[in-house]
């Protein structure tokens, strides 16, 4: 069973289990487009460099065979160069390798490879009229950012970046944190905070050091009011805490769990 | 509740830590053993019960994230281990799955031919009414003088001056597939552009005919198509075929299928239909180049006939015949 959730495509399991999965927008998908045009090329350049010696040896043999047979290993390194790897590599291309991109099936499941074929002929028609125009405007009106292919052939692209872990300790290090007195509470803001509001409160402390001095009473006075509206604390355990030091404690009992992992 | 986080995470991660390397062992292209393979289900399943946790009672947010991709990936492949990863089979493709699709959407066919066969008489009416036409419908250079003479030029010399059949042919296969790769494409057109596409290949199929037939140059051209055009022009209307069977799955009429189940259904046949399209045109392209350019008095006109009407015949049996399941009705 498949669901949506802004850019995500949420995907309940037989076993009632539910994950999403980040859906790749139309500049990423763009640049990794990019990327692959690019490898195409160089490969087409590079066999030409690296056997041009042995290929005129050929030629010299075998005649305008040759000069044939390159002429149908281009047409099927332009059309074959998507298929084989998405085929091979899992839904990935070098471009997608390199923005961290990957073809799944809508539903979650392995692609089979006329999943894989079909979207890459279909390209014929997303590319047009120039510049994957057609896959662009299709991307922004569909729901799942499905170009053409992905629609006939019941794929989309997602999206895995690979978030390094914010290093901490010179921040939390030894410091008090009046929160870790309600495990019951911080279980419940961990529960609460999303991926991306703890990497925004990590970043803000991490940086603190180089905002300039109204920016930064500002910047964690907003956090912290967002925090304490998402769980409420004793007042004991707030009582003469100052924003900053407030957002401190949060980021504390949000990554506190995964010390040393 | 999790209360105590981190004694959950350090009893569970080295489940997670397993199951992640069996994964990883897996897209590598491992396989299983039963037992291993019971292990990988029992980790999915617990790995599974985490993320529900995770998400139901606590959880720092990385820790959901990281799991949600594990179970994502875990799911992917247990679910998927059904589905259709057979081995390459070219020969069985060829002549059993091939033939057999192409009966299935037997009427997708009638209407590229059908959309084909009114270009062609649009064509060759358009040639007949209007001398002018030619020079705008034909789009190949060779074939705007008179018939007559172009004969005449090619018979003094028997066709095929110089060499370079080889890079013609692939010309030719290159030119062929992207054609029919886009007769499929535009079939997202709900089959609009696949019908015009087809439609003016029958125009310039159709003025041409019917400007060497006016001149009484019918054998030379039956000569110079029939060879590689037994092949070829079926090619592009099965390539047809398959814009008609993505269009009609768009449009979806008399099925209450939803748009996502009719393209699934269709997918795998689309794929057989443009596969098979590919491997006639290679053939088509080769034939051109290394038996149509060839005249009288090189090759005579009555065996490049028989070699089309041959070929033509092999083709019909291929489609209509191999494959044929008991009970299954003539195409």
């Amino acid at each position: 069973m498949t669901g949506h959730r802004h850019n995500r495509l949420v995907i309940t399991t037989p076993e009632g289990c539910r994950f999403s999965l980040l859906l790749a927008g139309p500049v990423s998908r763009f640049m990794a487009w990019l990327i692959d045009l690019v490898v195409v090329i160089a490969a087409g350049i590079g066999i030409w460099l690296l056997l041009g010696k042995v290929l005129a040896f050929l030629a010299a043999l075998l005649g305008e065979f040759v000069l044939a047979m390159l002429l149908l290993l281009n047409f099927v390194l332009w059309f074959g160069y998507g298929i084989a790897l998405e085929w091979l590599w899992n839904g990935r291309t070098v471009g997608k390798r390199v923005l961290g991109l990957r073809v799944v099936d809508e539903h979650g499941l392995r692609l089979t490879f006329s999943q894989v074929v079909l979207r890459n002929l279909l390209r014929l028609v997303d590319m047009l009229p120039m510049l994957y125009l057609v896959a662009g405007v299709s991307c922004m009106l569909s729901r799942r950012c499905q170009r053409l292919g992905d629609i006939a052939a019941g794929t989309v692209v997602i999206r895995s970046p690979r978030i390094g872990r914010p290093d901490l300790r010179d921040v939390l290090q030894g410091k008090f944190n009046s929160l870790r007195a309600h495990p019951h509470l911080e279980a419940r803001l961990r529960n609460r905070v999303s991926p991306a509001e703890a990497r925004v409160a990590a970043a803000a402390l991490l940086r603190r050091d180089s905002l300039e001095p109204e920016a930064r009473v500002s910047l964690f006075a907003e956090l912290a009011e967002h925090f304490r509206e998402v769980v409420r604390f004793p007042e004991a355990a707030t009582d003469g805490l100052s924003d900053e030091q407030y957002v401190r404690n949060v980021v504390d009992s949000l990554y506190r769990a995964r010390k040393g992992t | 509740m999790i209360i105590d986080l981190e004694k959950f995470l350090a009893r569970e991660r080295p489940a997670w830590g397993e199951l992640e390397q069996t994964l990883r062992r897996m897209d590598g292209g491992g396989k299983l053993d039963l037992a291993q393979a019971r292990r990988l289900h029992y980790l999915y399943e617990r790995a599974s019960s985490a993320l529900g946790r995770v998400q139901t009672f606590s959880g720092d947010p990385e820790t959901r994230e990281y799991l949600e991709s594990l179970v994502a990936r875990a799911y992917g492949l247990i679910h998927s281990a059904d589905r259709p990863r057979r081995r390459l089979r070219p020969i069985h493709w060829f002549i059993v799955t091939f033939p057999r699709t192409f009966r299935r959407h037997f009427g997708s066919f009638l209407l590229a031919t059908a959309a084909t066969l009114v270009g062609a008489l649009f064509g060759g009416v358009a040639v007949a009414a209007d001398e002018e036409a030619k020079s705008i419908i034909l789009p190949f250079e060779h074939l705007m003088g008179d018939p007559s003479d172009r004969v005449a030029q090619e018979e003094q010399t028997g066709g095929a001056e110089g060499g370079g059949h080889s890079t013609f042919a692939a010309m030719l296969i290159q030119n062929n597939v992207r054609v029919s790769f886009m007769a499929l494409a535009l079939g997202f057109t709900f089959g609009i552009g696949t019908i015009l596409l087809l439609f003016y290949n029958g125009v310039i199929l159709g003025a041409v005919c019917f400007d060497y037939i006016r001149a009484g140059e019918g054998v030379f051209l039956a000569g110079w198509l029939l060879p590689h055009g037994s092949i070829e022009i079926p090619a592009i209307l099965l390539a047809g075929q398959a814009g008609m069977v993505l269009g009609r799955a768009l449009i979806g009429h008399g099925d209450r299928n939803p748009l996502k189940a009719r393209m699934r259904l269709v997918s795998a046949d689309l794929v057989t239909l443009i596969g098979g399209v590919a491997v006639l045109l290679v053939w088509a392209g080769i034939i051109e180049s290394f038996v149509s350019q060839f005249h009288e008095p090189r090759l005579p006109y009555w065996l490049k006939i028989s070699f089309g009407v041959i070929e033509l015949g092999l083709l019909g049996f291929l489609l209509g015949r191999c494959g044929r399941k008991a009970g299954e009705r003539a195409a």
